[in-house]
């Protein structure tokens, strides 16, 4: 008993440090003025994040967060931000400050209703959680589910990301002919 | 059983994350940034996710998940594209003075 409630405990305090670094990294995503900080600080969000699904058992999709998020796609974040370089920074908001507002109001709008509906949900249905096994989470047994349960989603998923990558590859070629002409005249003389 | 916090704590963080990241969707000007505060949304959509995953102790949820990550990879992968072609246009990186598509 005793080492079941020190253990309760400890996840406690895992869990109060990484839901607050997840929280004071996302607020700190959206409000640098620098994306390079942005992204940065977004890196903390992503680690705490995976330390909260190790919390709840999600062992292989914690590991896939940190390769995929925090390895690849935020790699691929700062060599653009480091390609587009620094560059004047475009003020926060435009416009009167009344859309802020509106902004403001629609995101506690969202807040407010999401911890209602859960909050009217949460006396009933959401006090006990289920009861796992230790395979729960695990590679194998997600790999298991990816080829016999899931295998269409999975089969739909490779399809998107070759799409996105095709998709990126022809965004990012070269298109001097058609761009030349906006803003150089002499480009568009040659 | 789950140990530490209930499952409620955890949508709670996610609630916050969403609403963070349509805030920084809504007010932000720089694609850049733009673009991160979608993924920050994304990721508040997969902590409940993985939450209800482990509450009603059913995979179907971390498949979702795993899911989302990838099309934030495409997204993150088209949305990058986009920036780096205006950059080579010498387009400014202000989403409210793309207004080439407009009507």
């Amino acid at each position: 008993m005793l080492a079941i409630s020190a253990g309760g405990v400890i996840v406690w305090i895992v869990w109060v440090a990484a839901g607050f670094a997840c929280l004071a990294s996302g607020l700190a995503v959206v409000s640098f003025t620098n994306p390079f900080f942005s992204a940065l600080a977004l890196i903390g969000n992503l680690a705490s994040l995976a330390v909260l699904y190790l919390l709840l058992s999600a062992e292989f999709v914690s590991a896939a967060q940190v390769l995929v998020y925090a390895g690849a796609v935020m790699v691929m974040f700062l060599f653009v931000t480091a390609y587009v370089g620094p560059r004047r920074e475009p003020p926060w908001i435009s416009g009167p400050s009344w859309q802020a507002l509106a902004a403001v109001l629609a995101c506690g709008a969202i807040f407010v209703e999401i911890i209602v509906a859960i909050g009217l949900k949460a006396s009933g249905r959401l006090g006990e959680s289920a009861h796992v096994g230790g395979d729960f989470g695990t590679p194998a047994w997600i790999g298991r589910l990816f080829l016999t349960d899931h295998l269409l989603a999975f089969e739909i998923t490779s399809i998107v990301l070759l799409v996105a990558a095709v998709g990126g590859v022809i965004l990012g070629s070269h298109t001097r002919r058609a761009g030349a002409g906006r803003h150089d005249p002499e480009g568009a003389a040659g | 059983m789950l140990l530490g916090p209930n499952i409620v704590w955890y949508l709670g963080i996610a609630a916050f994350l969403f609403a963070t990241g349509a805030f920084g969707v809504l007010v932000r000007r720089n694609p850049l940034i733009v673009l991160l505060s979608l993924e920050i949304m994304l990721n508040g959509a997969n902590l409940a996710l993985i939450s209800f995953s482990r509450h009603a102790g059913n995979g179907a949820g971390q498949i979702f998940a795993l899911s989302v990550m990838a099309v934030a990879a495409a997204e993150v992968c088209v949305g990058l594209g986009l920036i780096v072609a205006l950059h080579r246009r010498r387009l400014a990186l202000d989403v409210d003075e793309l207004s080439e598509l407009r009507g």
